[in-house]
């Protein structure tokens, strides 16, 4: 094993451990030890309404009602496009859409009072049902070759739609957020958070001032997986107004039924797929994406996009058509969470290529082999695959680890008895980084080293420990370079007034793209080293010149630099008697190319595989024909525990990547992106050979198979 | 003296407000336990667990009235024994930790399946810490850290 990726004791580790370190929940008092106002947000009811006015009761002495009319700029919060009002305009778009904060000092009190609040509503036609959606946030298409004429000669063709379901993030810190007025008029915001220049960034419009006036620091974080990417930026302005306004400092933790029916989620997704199949091979695909956006566009340009990308999965189809569209509902808004839009499409071109596999009477993972892409070929935007395709090794990898082949052939037999089994594999990538040109136009992200006079190094970049464990893999990538020992090296949680815009925690791109910075600042400041001196040096993005320039307005280009890949098994045992499921083995080969910290990245695939398996498996959350989402409580949402899946492996496969700080590449979210190809895959094995077509496939779902097949 | 007496940590306190109060509220607000976390308020997910007389109980159920009497353990009190040592080098050693809002309740509830059976199966520790939810780790690292820590604390517990 390489030095760097020798595993050390986090740096976060003894207070977080021993329950000192503090969460935003947990602060007493204030900075200037003042008492901090609770606020809670006043939700609408209805799906869709016109809001008339509401019936306020009589506030006691200390007690605010903040709305619209109290954001002193404009009541917009900026994420993408500038749709999300910090508090309803004249209309609510969805259950949950807040229409205005109660604040006060005593907690019960102020739930009192948000719950004596009379909102008086004109109904709307709520737009509930995404495969009738006609509004569309965004409209993408693209494609290459000649798909009429690939259809035309086709022997088969195949033509089926794909469904997966919402997942919520379920970070066990619920969503927070606290803002302070400062003395010299300035506002300081702080909670729990991945991207704190993104709410460093929304603020200054929403309260009408110089972007000096705020700042945005991010108190540890108990977890984000997406979920607090851009969440934050809507309730931080909130508090921010709201602080405003009371002229005292105010924080908003949601409570759990809160968090889960109305903070954003994995966007539920209808995929069509056309295949045109001639001798044996697929030659085109036509493909139509829905994804469920909810009330307003938050992040789902940038979901989309990635998810559509990714579409044609790790194979060559010479001919392509794909629309792809984020379909406006008036259900609550979705946006990032781990995997970004690609779970839902590797799930339906993983299925639909075992579909056709099994129609053309061979064995799925063949047939996906014969499509495999590699190096030096073209990608579905034209772009292409500039490094080795591990994939071959990574199939032979998890095949040592679990029978695969043997077991595939095996269950392919018919099974009788109580107990059947099956074995599904998924084959796919994560494209490391922000998507098209999106890190050198948007992000251009800034890093730098501070050296004290003591020989101490202080990193300085925007990157939020969220449990990656960045604030012990950044220090170790410095202080490899340095040549100090680890313990001289630091990075604190980021404050914007202390640090540069580095970019934000999301799209795996923090160690990749940011630890590079981080490296080549150190490099620099070795060459430069003086002893005994304060000095601070900088690096800035610059892009790798071997990149083929991607447009997104025609979807072409390379998409990302390099990608993460992943292979997946999952060996289920249904009980047909029953209809429960057992997962008697989960498998993952993963390529995240250099892991900087060997157990902090098998931490990340350990738990980023067990949330796909959630997905694919229990995790269910719908909403009812009023758009209300009744599973908002862990006694309706499960989520995995330590007693689910017992035999979870996780491998690592190193391809690295020489623009990444020692071969390193994007890491968080690939381990999640596949399990519900192989877990559905393996169910249809079970299940005697079935085609299914929808995630989370639950209980219930195979016990309804189970009656229907008569098995 | 009217109140709700019980030890915290080993010292006496006596609780005066209403008895129906959640343990949880009392715990963070009146007690700085701020170690004792609030993932759901109800029951479910095992991150404001603490030990009442040894017991692991989700302080969010749990109102004063209950309490009169007993003792109670939270991770302030916990971390300053030596069992607390030997799971915190083991959960070091594995990087067992991630975003740590699950690790107050999560080790306590080790503590309460070690006090109980000091040498789980594997079966038996995943079992134990069921009622605690962590939705970082994928529980490996933590199953066979408490697996280690139980190794290593042979006749600690
Ligand atoms: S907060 Fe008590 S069990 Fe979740
Ligand atoms: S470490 Fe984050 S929930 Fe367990």
């Amino acid at each position: 094993m390489e030095n760097i990726s020798r595993s050390v004791v986090k740096k976060d580790h003894a207070p977080k451990m021993s329950g000192r370190s503090i969460y935003v929940s947990d602060y007493q008092t204030a900075q200037s030890g003042e008492r901090i106002l609770t606020g809670k947000l006043l939700r609408s009811t209805l799906a869709h309404a016109r809001v008339l006015g509401v019936d306020v009761p009589e506030l006691p002495e200390g007690y605010f009602y903040v709305d619209a009319r109290d954001v002193p700029g404009d009541n917009n919060v900026n994420i993408v496009l500038d749709d999300t009002p910090v508090f309803c305009r004249e209309t609510v778009e969805y259950i949950g859409d807040p229409i205005a904060m109660l604040c006060g000092p005593d907690p019960d009190e102020v739930e009192r009072l948000v719950k004596a609040c009379r909102v008086r509503y004109e109904e709307l036609e709520p737009v509930l049902d995404l495969a009738a959606g006609q509004e569309a946030f965004f409209d993408y298409r693209f494609g290459h070759g000649d798909v009429d004429a690939a259809f035309a000669a086709a022997d088969k063709q195949y033509d089926e739609t794909f469904e997966t379901g919402y997942q919520d993030q379920t970070y066990l810190e619920p969503q927070g957020m606290m803002a302070e007025p400062e003395a010299d008029g300035g506002m300081y915001v702080h909670g729990s958070m991945q991207c704190v220049y993104y709410v460093h960034g929304a603020l200054p419009r929403v309260l009408a001032c110089a972007p000096e006036k705020v700042h945005v620091f991010q108190d540890v974080t108990g977890g984000g997986f997406g979920g607090k990417e851009d969440y934050p930026s809507v309730l931080g302005c909130q508090v921010a107004v709201a602080a405003r306004k009371c002229g005292a400092p105010v924080r908003c933790v949601l409570d759990r039924r809160e968090d889960l029916a109305c903070t954003s989620k994995r966007h539920p997704s209808l995929c069509r797929y056309r295949a045109a199949v001639k001798d044996g091979k697929v030659t085109a695909l036509e493909i139509d994406v829905r994804f469920n956006a909810g009330g307003y566009s938050t992040l789902s340009a940038v979901v989309l996009q990635r998810g559509i990308i990714a579409a044609q999965g790790v194979y060559n189809i010479p001919n392509l058509r794909l629309r792809g569209r984020a379909i406006k509902t008036n259900t609550v808004p979705n946006g990032a969470y781990r995997g970004f839009g690609g779970p839902q499409t590797f799930f339906a071109v993983e299925m639909m290529m075992d579909h056709i596999a099994r129609d053309l009477g061979v064995d799925a993972l063949a047939f996906k082999e014969a499509h495999l892409v590699k190096k030096g070929d073209s990608t579905s935007t034209e772009g292409r695959y500039h490094f080795p395709v591990p994939l071959p090794g990574m199939i032979d990898q998890v095949d040592a680890a679990c029978d695969l082949r043997k077991k595939r052939a095996l269950y392919s037999q018919p099974q009788t008895g109580r107990y059947r089994r099956g074995i599904g594999t998924s084959l796919y990538f994560h494209g490391a980084g922000f998507t098209g040109s999106g890190e050198r136009d948007l992000i251009k992200a800034v890093a730098k080293l501070r050296k004290y006079a003591d020989g101490t190094v202080e990193v300085l970049a925007a990157n939020g420990e969220i449990g990656q464990g960045l604030r012990t893999t950044f220090p170790k990538i410095v202080a490899q370079e340095l040549g100090l020992p680890l313990e001289k090296v630091s990075y604190n949680h980021p404050d914007t007034a202390r640090v540069p815009d580095s970019g934000p925690t999301v799209a795996s791109r923090s160690l990749m793209v940011v630890g590079e910075l981080l490296r080549r600042a150190a490099a620099k400041l070795k060459a430069q080293w003086r002893d005994g001196e304060e000095q601070e040096v900088e690096e800035r993005f610059r892009e790798p010149d071997f990149l083929i320039p991607f447009y997104l307005d025609k979807f072409s280009g390379d998409a990302y630099p390099t990608y993460s890949w992943g292979v997946n098994a999952i060996e289920v045992e249904v009980d047909t008697y029953t209809g429960k499921t057992k997962i008697l083995g989960a498998y993952g080969s993963f390529d995240v190319g250099t892991p900087i910290d060997e157990k902090i990245v098998i931490g990340q695939m350990e738990g980023g595989f067990l949330q796909g398996i959630g997905y694919a498996s229990i995790e269910k959350m719908a909403y009812d024909h009023t758009g209300r989402i009744r599973s908002n409580s862990f006694s309706d949402y499960l989520i995995p525990t330590a007693a689910d899946v017992p035999n979870l492996k996780c491998m690592l496969y190193v391809e690295k990547y020489p623009e990444g700080p020692y071969g390193a590449k994007g890491a968080g979210e690939l381990p999640l992106v596949g399990a519900p190809g192989a877990y559905v895959e393996a169910m249809e094995q079970a299940l005697g050979g079935v085609s299914l077509h929808h995630a989370p496939f639950t209980a219930e779902d195979t016990m309804d198979t189970i009656v229907k097949e008569g098995l | 003296m009217n109140g709700i007496s019980f030890t915290l940590n080993g010292r006496e306190v006596t609780y005066t407000g209403s008895a129906a109060d959640r343990l949880l509220d009392v715990l963070r607000r009146d007690y700085g336990c701020t170690s004792v976390k609030c993932g759901c308020k109800e029951g479910e997910c095992g991150a404001c667990a603490v030990l009442v007389d040894g017991v692991l109980l989700n302080s969010c159920c749990v109102a004063m009235g209950a309490v009169d009497g007993a003792a109670i353990v939270t991770m302030e009190g916990y971390c300053k024994t030596e069992r607390f040592a030997v799971l915190d080098r083991a959960f070091a050693d594995l990087s067992a930790v991630q975003c740590g809002f699950c690790i107050p309740g999560m080790v306590l509830a080790a503590e309460a399946l070690l006090a109980k059976n000091p040498h789980p199966t594997e079966a038996e520790i995943r079992e134990g810490l069921s009622g605690n939810l962590c939705r970082c780790t994928g529980y490996n690292a933590i199953v066979n850290a408490v697996e280690n820590a139980a190794k290593e604390g042979n006749g600690l517990w």
